[in-house]
């Protein structure tokens, strides 16, 4: 009995004593991490969709609920006067999820630029997405009301990357998606700029 | 035969070696040895984690009841692992995107609890420590080693801090099969030959 209530009290102190460590040690790392992830994973993307931006869409950045979730809108003041969000989705692309950063101009629903920010796809191939705006270019511009972002081979306007159809249908639904929050979510985020 | 921490220390380094003498802890060594810098940041973190949890281990190995006492030393060591992945995560965010699930999976690394069983359970914790030390170094050259060996062959460059530096000029056509998941196991065991040729003479 004794030697129960031993095993018990010390593998419950460690436990103890170790899970306080780590929640300490989290707390206090928390904001420098999440700074990390937007410096190295979303900072250039966004940089890229708001190359002449006049303000800092990291540092205005807010966070609306949407459902379960909270997605971050990325704020910015483009150059002729129009006022423009970017905000990140994800498709499923070959290797997992794709993510892209879609940038939309509110006063004209047009697409300003769109970014693939992380990625699991085939070096050389569906990393394409990334490495090189040919396929991604074709976004901008685009009205997102009125455009379904398919594919031509699924009957839609967007010329999917060669050897890459996957890849292609994967950044493909990530439009869609933000496409489906921004026309939910455009009057809140009227309210916030 | 005398305990010394200097003998602690060095045996990992060759007698001891983790992965090409005693070839415990392979995982993260088949795995994330493409570039040097994944290798050197691998073992850096690996022997944060075997210096600490040894260390730990052994100033409570009086208090640990035998019958729990692999469950306390998990705890232990993945305490300090996910001190590591916090770490890394703040301050060295591309290393840490690269090595990936490689992080975490340290907790089940037999190298470190293998150090926590076979010597920091039953040895004062200078000891410990030198062995851990020791071991974790052993274990950061030979990562170094067999990264740099399948680096320079595999894409032709050393990577140090992000930027990877060329070391053979335009016509080189790398042999890319070394930097795949074959190479690896090829690399490793041409430097194991390596080793056991030099332990044999």
């Amino acid at each position: 009995m004794r030697e129960m209530v031993n095993m018990v009290v010390v593998l419950t102190v460690i436990t103890a004593v170790s899970g306080g460590i780590l929640s300490m040690l989290k707390a206090g790392t928390e904001y420098r991490i999440e700074n990390q992830i937007l410096k190295f994973q979303k900072a250039p993307a966004i940089n890229a969709i708001f190359s002449d931006a006049t303000n800092d869409p990291l540092k205005d950045r807010f966070s609306i609920q949407a459902g379960e979730r909270e997605v971050t809108f990325f704020p910015g003041k483009l150059k002729d006067g129009s006022k423009a969000v970017a905000f990140e989705t994800k498709g499923t692309g070959f290797g997992g999820d794709v993510g892209l950063m879609v940038g939309v101009n509110i006063d004209t629903d047009q697409i300003v630029k769109v970014r693939v920010t992380t990625h699991s796809e085939t070096p050389g191939i569906g990393s394409r997405a990334k490495d090189s705006t040919d396929f991604v270019s074709q976004f901008s511009g685009m009205n997102v009301a009125k455009n379904a972002f398919k594919v031509k081979k699924d009957d839609g306007t967007i010329s999917a990357m060669s050897g890459a159809t996957v890849t292609s249908r994967g950044v493909c639904t990530a439009a869609r998606k933000a496409k489906e929050l921004y026309m939910d979510l455009k009057p809140k985020i009227k309210t916030r700029i | 035969m005398a305990q010394s921490i200097v003998k602690e220390f060095t045996k990992g380094l060759w007698k001891e070696n983790a992965p090409f003498r005693v070839v415990l802890g392979l995982c993260p060594v088949l795995a994330v040895t493409k570039t040097v810098e994944n290798g050197i940041g691998m073992g850096l973190a690996t022997t944060f984690v075997l210096v600490f949890s040894n260390f730990f281990v052994s100033i409570f190995r009086n208090f640990i009841p035998s019958k729990v006492r692999i469950a306390c030393y998990i705890v232990i060591i993945a305490t300090f692992v996910t001190i590591v992945e916090l770490l890394m995560q703040a301050f060295t965010y591309p290393l840490f995107l690269k090595l990936g699930i490689f992080i975490p999976l340290i907790v089940v690394n037999c190298l470190v609890l293998g150090r926590s069983e076979a010597f920091a359970g039953k040895n004062p914790p200078h000891y410990a420590v030198a062995d851990g030390l020791g071991m974790g170094i052993g274990f950061t050259l030979s990562l170094t080693v067999l990264s740099a060996v399948r680096e320079i062959l595999g894409s032709g460059t050393l990577t140090f801090y992000e930027t990877p530096i060329q070391l053979f000029g335009p016509d080189f056509q790398p042999f890319t099969f070394m930097v795949e998941a074959p190479g690896a196991f090829v690399g490793l065991g041409l430097l194991l030959c390596i080793m056991n040729l030099i332990e044999s003479k």
